[in-house]
C-alpha cells in the first residue's frame, strides 16, 4: 500500500446528504464505527435546495393510504418502476416522516397541531378518482430543514466526518469484494485510504451533464463513475427528469409545491394550456407529462416573450399571505433569478434537467446488485447505494415530485440496517490487496500532467451543449447517433486535456478534472441508452418511437462501460403483498 | 468589467496580494459568482467554493466590496468597480478565496444543535400549533455560511470564547421549539461571561445575513429567557 495514509472504520457512507445521513444515522446509533466521506460540508449537499416536499400517506388533510401512493408511483413511472420496492417505499412512508419529526424537523403544521400537507402532482385517491393531499412540508424548504436535522442528529450521534475530502475510486479485491475508497484530503491534496468492511454510495445525481440545469454545480454523479470504473453496470439511464419549471433562461426550480398551492401555467395567449392534455390533473399531471405539453405549446408557437421561447406560472392569484407563508423561498428566487414578484406577476418557466431516475443498480436493501454467474442481480459483497445515485427502482422512467425525499430516507434506513447484517456476518476484515491502489492513484497522477492541452472548462461546457441538444426532452435516433459520436470524440478529447493548477492546497481545478471525468462516462451512458431504447416511456420521448411498448421494452436497461454495450433485466412486477398493478395506458 | 482579488497560495506565496482581471460580461441578469466562474475558466488557479449557485447552501460567502455576502445571489450589475473580491474576514484563509471555518462549526456544534425530547416517541408526531411552529421562522433558514459571525468584531476578537451570531441563532432556534425539554441546560451553557455576553449588539450580523436573519434579536431574547429564569 505503499505510503498512502489509512483509516480504517466498520461502514464508510460517501455522500452527505439526506440519504447519507439517514444511513448513517441509522449506523451510528447502532454503535457502529462510522465515517462519512463528502466533498462538500455536509449541509451544502444538494438536498439542501429540494423544495416542496415528502409525501407519506399520513391522511392529515384528507383520508389517504399507502396503498393509493403505491398506485401513483407504479403509474408515475409508465410501469418501470419495481413493484416490490414501491410497495416497501410507500408503506415505510408515514413512519419515517414521524421519526423525522421527532428528529426536529420544523414541519409546517395545520391548525390541529399536526404535520401539514400539500397537493402535489400525479397523487390522487382511490386509485386515480380525485387529487390527493399527500406531500408533508416545512414551507418550501423541506430539503433544507430535513437535511440540517439529519446533520444535527449525526452530531449527537457522533459519526465521524471526513468533510471536504473527494472519493476518487472504490477499493476491491479479487473476489470482487469492495473494500473502501481512495480519497484525497481537498485543503491538503494529501490521499487517504480509507477501509471499511461495508462502503455505501449516496453520492447524488447528475444533472449537471446538461446546460441547463436546476441542479447544484456539485452534482456530477461521482459514485456513478466510480461504480462504472469498478466494472459495475449503470441501470435506465435514458430516463432523466426534465422539471416543468425551471426559471426560464437561468434553470433554477420553481418547486412543484407553487402548482400544488394552486398556480397555473399559461402560454401567449393566457391559455390554461394544460387543461388540453390533463383534463383531469390539469397542472397537477406528472412532470413528464407537463413538461412535454410545454416544449409542445412553445413548438406550435404559443410561447410567452419576445422570443416567444417560454411559459408563464401564474401565482398573483393565490394572494400574498399564501405565497408568503407557503412559498417564501420560491418567492425570493423568483424575485432573485427572475426579477419577478411573483405576488405581482407570473414567472416565466422552461422545462429544466432536473433528476435522474436511473443509476446504480440496488434492491430495496440498498445492496448493489449486477448480473453474474446466476443471475441479473446478484449482491456486489460489501457495496450499497441509495439515493438519487441509486436505482432501486422506485421512479421507473419518471419520479413522482415528493418522492425523492422519501426514496433518501426509506433506502438509507434499509441499506443502514442491511449493513447491519452484513458487518454481522462478515466480523472481520478483509485484507486490501496491494496492488488495489494502483488504478486509482493513477488517475490522480494523470492529472499532474504537464504540458499543453484543452481545457477542463471548454470541455465540460461542450459536453453539456451536445447533451441538451441531443438528448433533450423530445429525443430521435439520428439526432441521438449524432449525439453518441459528438460525446464520444470529447471522451477522447479529455484524455489530452490539461489542467495548469500545480498545487496540492484546495485545487478546485483539479476536483473539477476528475468531475468531469465522470460526467463523461454519465453523459455517454445516458445517451447511449436512450438511443437503445426504441420506445417512448415516462420521460424518454422519441419523436420516431412515440408509442409505449411493453412488449419489447418492459425492462431495466443496463449499460456497461467496458465496450458501451448494453444489457437487459426484467422489471419486478410482483409487490411484497399487494397485487400487481399490470401497465395500463396512462392518462392524468 | 474590473475585478480585484485577493490570492493567496501558501505552497508558493509569502503573502496575500491582490490580483486584478478584467472580463467582457453583460452584467445584467447576472450575479457575482457567475462571474467568478468565467474568471474561474480563464485562470483556474483561482480557489473559491460554490455549490448550489442559488442562496441555500451556504458555500461562497465572500467579502464583497468590503461586505460579506453570497457571491451566487448578489447581482453583478449592483456592484461599484474594481470589485474588490476577499476571503472572509477574521477566519484563517486556506487558499485565495478559501477560509477555514473549523472555529465557526465548532462552535455551532457547542450549542447542542439538535432537538432534545425524552418523553417516550408517540406513534404520530408529536403536536405543535401553527403559533408555536411560527416561533421557528427566522431561525431554522440559516444555512450556516458564516457571514454573520465572520463580520462580528466580538467573533474577531474572542473566537474562542464567544459563540458567534450564528451559533447563538441556532442556540435560540431550540429554545423556541416547543418540542425541545432542554431548555435549562442550554441556558446554564450560555450563562457565561463570554459565550454569550460578548455581544455588544453592534448589528453588523443583521446586516449581513443574507437570509434575512436576525441573530441580535435571537440574542437579546436568550438574554430575556436568562433574565426571566432569574426571578
Ligand atoms: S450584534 Fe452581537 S453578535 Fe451581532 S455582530 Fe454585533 S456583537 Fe456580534
Ligand atoms: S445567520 Fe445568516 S449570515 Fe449567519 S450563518 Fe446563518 S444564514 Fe449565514
Ligand atoms: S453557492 Fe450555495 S449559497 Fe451560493
Amino acid at each position: 500500500m505503499t505510503n498512502v495514509a489509512k483509516r480504517t472504520f466498520d461502514t464508510l457512507v460517501i455522500g452527505a446528504g439526506g440519504g447519507g445521513l439517514r444511513a448513517a444515522l441509522q449506523l451510528a446509533d447502532a454503535e457502529c464505527h462510522v465515517a462519512v466521506v463528502s466533498k462538500v460540508f455536509p449541509t451544502r449537499s444538494h438536498t439542501v435546495a429540494a423544495q416542496g416536499g415528502i409525501n407519506a400517506a399520513l391522511g392529515n388533510v384528507s383520508p389517504d393510504n399507502w396503498h393509493w401512493h403505491m398506485y401513483d408511483t407504479v403509474k408515475g413511472s409508465d410501469y418501470l418502476g419495481d413493484q416490490d420496492a414501491i410497495e416497501y417505499m410507500c408503506r415505510s412512508a408515514a413512519q419515517l416522516v414521524y421519526e423525522l419529526e421527532h428528529a426536529g424537523v420544523p414541519f409546517s403544521r395545520l391548525d390541529n397541531g399536526k404535520i401539514y400537507q400539500r397537493p402535489f402532482g400525479g397523487q390522487s385517491r382511490e386509485f386515480g378518482k380525485s387529487q390527493a393531499t399527500r406531500t408533508c412540508a416545512a414551507a418550501d424548504r423541506t430539503g433544507h430543514a430535513l437535511l440540517h436535522a439529519l446533520y444535527q442528529q449525526n452530531l449527537r450521534a457522533k459519526t465521524h466526518f471526513f468533510d471536504e475530502f473527494y472519493a476518487v475510486d472504490l477499493l476491491k479485491d479479487a473476489d470482487g469484494y469492495v473494500l473502501g475508497v481512495l480519497a484525497f484530503e481537498i485543503e491538503t491534496g494529501e490521499p487517504l485510504v480509507i477501509e471499511a468492511r461495508t462502503t455505501l454510495l449516496a453520492t447524488g445525481g447528475a444533472a449537471r451533464i446538461f446546460q441547463s440545469s436546476t441542479n447544484a454545480l456539485i452534482n456530477t454523479g461521482d459514485g456513478l463513475g466510480m461504480t462504472l470504473r469498478a466494472g459495475i453496470p449503470l441501470q435506465d439511464m435514458e430516463f432523466f427528469q426534465f422539471h416543468p419549471t425551471g426559471i426560464a433562461g437561468v434553470g433554477n426550480l420553481m418547486s412543484e409545491a407553487a402548482r400544488g398551492e394552486g398556480g397555473y401555467l399559461l402560454n401567449a395567449a393566457g391559455e390554461r394550456f394544460m387543461e388540453r392534455y390533463a383534463p383531469n390533473a390539469r397542472d397537477l399531471a406528472s412532470r413528464d407529462v407537463v413538461s412535454r405539453a410545454i416544449i409542445t405549446e412553445i413548438r406550435e408557437g404559443r410561447g410567452c416573450g419576445e422570443r416567444r421561447d417560454h411559459v408563464l406560472l401564474k401565482l398573483d392569484h393565490l394572494g400574498a399571505d399564501v405565497i408568503k407563508q407557503r412559498l417564501p423561498g420560491i418567492r425570493e428566487l423568483a424575485m432573485r433569478f427572475a426579477h419577478i414578484d411573483p405576488i405581482e406577476r407570473p414567472v416565466p418557466v422552461f422545462p429544466t434537467a432536473h433528476y435522474m431516475m436511473g443509476g446504480i443498480p440496488t434492491d430495496r436493501h440498498g445492496r448493489v446488485v449486477a448480473p453474474a454467474m446466476f443471475g441479473p442481480e446478484e449482491a456486489v459483497p460489501g457495496l450499497y447505494a441509495v439515493g438519487e445515485c441509486a436505482c432501486v427502482s422506485v421512479h421507473g422512467a419518471n419520479r413522482l415530485g415528493g418522492n425523492s425525499l422519501l426514496d433518501i430516507l426509506v433506502f438509507g434506513r434499509a441499506a443502514g440496517n442491511h449493513i447491519l447484517e452484513y458487518l454481522r456476518d462478515n466480523p472481520y476484515p478483509r485484507e486490501t490487496p496491494p496492488d488495489a491502489l494502483e488504478v486509482p492513484l493513477q488517475r490522480l497522477r494523470r492529472w499532474e500532467r504537464p504540458g499543453k492541452g484543452e481545457t477542463v472548462y471548454r470541455i465540460r461546457e461542450e459536453m453539456r451543449s451536445v447533451m441538451e441538444r441531443h438528448c433533450g426532452v423530445f429525443r430521435s435516433g439520428d439526432l441521438m447517433t449524432e449525439g453518441i459520436r459528438k460525446v464520444e470524440e470529447l471522451h477522447d478529447r479529455l484524455q489530452h486535456a490539461v489542467i495548469h493548477d500545480r498545487s496540492k492546497v484546495f485545487n478546485t481545478a483539479r476536483i473539477e478534472a476528475l468531475e468531469l471525468e465522470n460526467m463523461m462516462e454519465i453523459a455517454l451512458a445516458a445517451i447511449i441508452s436512450a438511443q437503445a431504447r426504441q420506445e417512448s416511456r415516462g420521460a424518454h420521448s422519441r419523436e420516431d418511437f412515440p408509442e409505449r411498448d411493453d412488449d419489447h421494452w418492459l425492462k431495466h436497461s443496463l449499460y456497461f462501460m467496458e465496450g458501451r454495450r448494453m444489457d437487459y433485466k426484467p422489471v419486478r412486477l410482483k409487490p411484497l403483498t399487494a397485487e400487481t398493478f399490470a401497465p395500463k395506458a396512462r392518462s392524468y | 468589467m474590473r475585478f480585484s482579488i485577493y490570492r493567496y497560495n501558501p505552497e508558493t506565496d509569502a503573502k496575500p496580494y491582490m490580483r486584478d482581471y478584467q472580463l467582457d460580461i453583460d452584467a445584467s441578469g447576472k450575479m457575482l459568482l457567475d462571474a467568478i466562474l468565467l474568471l474561474k475558466a480563464q485562470d483556474e488557479t483561482l480557489s473559491v467554493r460554490s455549490s448550489c449557485r442559488e442562496g441555500v447552501c451556504g458555500s461562497d460567502a465572500l467579502n464583497i466590496n468590503g461586505r460579506n455576502g453570497l457571491a451566487c445571489i448578489t447581482p453583478l450589475s449592483d456592484l461599484k468597480e474594481p470589485i474588490e473580491l476577499r476571503p472572509l474576514p477574521g477566519v484563517p484563509v486556506i487558499r485565495d478565496l478559501v477560509v477555514d471555518l473549523s472555529q465557526f462549526y465548532h462552535q455551532y456544534r457547542a450549542i447542542r444543535p439538535y432537538l432534545v425530547n425524552q418523553d417516550p416517541e408517540p406513534e404520530i408526531e408529536r403536536l405543535q400549533a401553527p403559533e408555536q411552529r411560527a416561533e421557528l421562522d427566522g431561525l431554522y433558514e440559516c444555512i450556516l455560511c458564516a457571514c454573520c459571525s465572520t463580520a462580528c468584531p466580538s467573533f474577531w476578537w474572542n473566537p474562542d470564547k464567544f459563540l458567534g451570531p450564528a451559533a447563538l441563532l441556532q442556540a435560540y432556534r431550540f429554545l423556541a421549539d416547543s418540542r425541545d425539554q432542554a431548555t435549562n441546560e442550554r441556558l446554564d451553557y450560555l450563562e457565561d461571561p463570554y459565550r454569550l455576553f460578548r455581544c455588544h449588539t453592534i448589528m453588523n450580523c443583521v446586516d449581513v445575513c443574507p437570509k434575512g436573519l436576525n441573530p441580535a434579536l435571537a440574542i437579546g431574547k436568550i438574554r430575556s429567557l436568562l433574565v426571566k429564569r432569574t426571578i
